[in-house]
């Protein structure tokens, strides 16, 4: 099986913020969450770069390590996945997540925890694939549909690279040789404990 | 004629402007064929040395979203999957482990004269009310709390996900709403045990001559005694550090931001933790570690000699006051 992984290239991502679009679309995912932020580093000055950021479905989670109920499991395609049925809303995933993809509907007495929800790879949850429990909790189920993350996958720029770790970081080595440059694979150290010489 | 020139215009206009482009074209090539536009760019590496973290704009209304990356998580999860549980099971087990050897060696402390008869007021109606308010929230909240560090190792295999899940949720539920009046509770205790509180220089002795704790020596002790005092503080001041915690990971992002909370969570672990331990010696000296002392908290009322035994300055502070030991205890009933 495939590792899947996430790859934003930097020196691409204009901004358009076409992939937060489509997965607030795609996935009907409720306002006031996001499970796709682009977000613009030293913004109008010389050198600004935008990078796309969800959740990286780390290898060795932190969420699943510190969740109280264990509601995480990590799919064949390595994707992080969790049961809603399951979490209880305690924001412990939230405090260990590098990325600050766990969101947390303000459902609760007085706006507390809600259930949490974030990037699903596109890949649902634990309810059979495409079913509508699965639709209402997680969104669409891409993956089991042989598709790959919307948001990667409708990037105009082509900057957002979702698919096998292997190839993208080919696809991404690639492009650096060829144009001479490129400022690396934001958030692989931190998620995949590897980085993509270039 | 008019038109005839316009056209002829237009046409040596066109081509000026195609020879001024021909001209222009050879000292654009002279440029360089690629410039690296990531000379002045932004670095990770850079950025996560700078501040561990890496924030920017975006244009969400949830600025939090801003920040994109924060690996101080890993050391939080490393607290709390590895140091957390250490410490909190050394503290409790260690504490139930010294009160199992501590009974097999001493036992009950008896009441050294038996029961007087007589019984003198303790603690009143408020004080008992505050006591046990506060001491049911502490039960409910240190278990429910035990089962978000312990549970998943614990309970989790024997109950299965699903009623787990139940169990966590109503947990969870329970250790919100039960900490407001758990607090009300720590306040009420903290103000109206203050006066008897205070250390001063009878508490010095009394720990000197090991508190009848240690040996069979009564020294003598006002309403409560350094022990006691020593139980107070604890419940004041880590009353009050689990609290202030607990309503900072409550309300998320009020007042602090996520190193804040990570922090937050690493106090009101290890504090939780060591309270615990603390109050389980509590539990153990007001129960089964010494005779006629869980009627004080109980009923409000203790034996004259108790009194003697174990709070002589106080009885005679009592007796000063006009309130001399009468009646018999309610539960003494005449025997058949």
């Amino acid at each position: 099986m495939a590792r899947m992984k996430f790859l934003c290239d930097a020196d691409r991502c204009i901004e358009c913020n076409a992939c937060v679009t489509a997965c607030k679309n795609e996935h009907e995912v409720p306002w006031g969450l996001n499970r796709r932020r682009v977000v613009t580093i030293n913004d109008g000055q010389p050198g600004e770069r935008s990078i796309s950021m969800a959740c990286m479905h780390c290898t060795d989670a932190p969420c699943a390590a510190v969740c109280p109920v264990n509601c995480f499991y990590t799919t064949a395609d390595a994707v992080v996945l969790h049961s809603k049925d399951l979490c209880i809303g305690c924001g412990y995933c939230f405090y260990a997540c590098p990325f600050g993809a766990p969101q947390y509907p303000k459902v609760g007495n007085f706006g507390s925890r809600g259930k949490m929800d974030k990037c699903t790879y596109c890949a649902g949850g634990p309810e059979a694939d495409n079913s509508p429990a699965e639709y209402a909790k997680y969104g669409a189920n891409r993956l089991a549909e042989g598709k790959l993350p919307l948001c990667a996958e409708m990037c105009s720029t082509k900057s957002l690279l979702a698919g096998d770790g292997e190839i993208i970081a080919q696809i991404y080595k690639e492009r650096v040789v060829k144009r001479g440059y490129g400022s690396g694979a934001w958030g692989w150290k931190t998620a995949y404990k590897e980085t993509i010489a270039s | 004629m008019a038109r005839l020139f316009a056209h002829a215009r237009i046409i040596i206009g066109a081509l000026a402007l195609l020879f001024v482009v021909a001209a222009a074209a050879p000292a654009m090539a002279q440029q360089p064929t690629s410039v690296n536009p990531t000379a002045a760019a932004v670095n990770e590496d850079q950025l996560l040395r700078q501040l561990n973290q890496i924030s920017g704009r975006c244009t969400l209304p949830d600025q939090k979203a801003c920040t994109i990356e924060q690996p101080g998580g890993r050391d939080w999860r490393d607290f709390h999957q590895v140091t957390l549980p250490w410490i909190a099971a050394i503290a409790i087990l260690g504490m139930l482990a010294l009160l199992v050897v501590f009974y097999l060696i001493r036992g009950m402390v008896k009441i050294e004269n038996g029961r007087s008869g007589r019984v003198i007021v303790r603690f009143n109606s408020l004080e008992r009310f505050v006591h046990w308010v506060t001491a049911t929230c502490f039960i409910i909240l240190a278990i429910s709390g035990l089962n978000i560090t312990f549970g998943k190792t614990l309970l989790l295999p024997l109950m299965g996900p699903e009623a787990f899940t139940v169990w966590s949720q109503w947990g969870k539920y329970a250790h919100n709403y039960l900490s407001f009046p758990f607090t009300i509770g720590v306040v009420m205790i903290s103000l109206i045990w203050i006066a008897g509180n205070v250390p001063n220089r009878i508490d010095v002795e009394w720990l000197k001559r090991g508190g009848g704790i240690v040996g069979n020596d009564h020294p003598p002790a006002e309403r409560f005694n350094a022990g006691q005092k020593l139980i107070y503080w604890i419940v004041v001041i880590g009353g009050t550090a689990v609290a202030v915690t607990g309503y900072l990971l409550m309300f998320p992002f009020y007042g602090t931001d996520i190193a804040g909370m990570q922090l937050a969570q690493v106090i009101h672990g290890i504090v939780s933790g060591l309270f615990v331990a603390a109050m389980l010696g509590h539990i153990y000296i007001g129960t089964i570690g010494m005779e006629g002392a869980f009627e004080a908290m109980g009923e409000g009322t203790v034996d004259e000699n108790w009194a003697r035994q174990h709070h002589a300055l106080w009885l005679e502070e009592e007796k000063a006051k006009g309130h001399a030991p009468s009646g018999a205890a309610p539960r003494a009933t005449p025997a058949e």
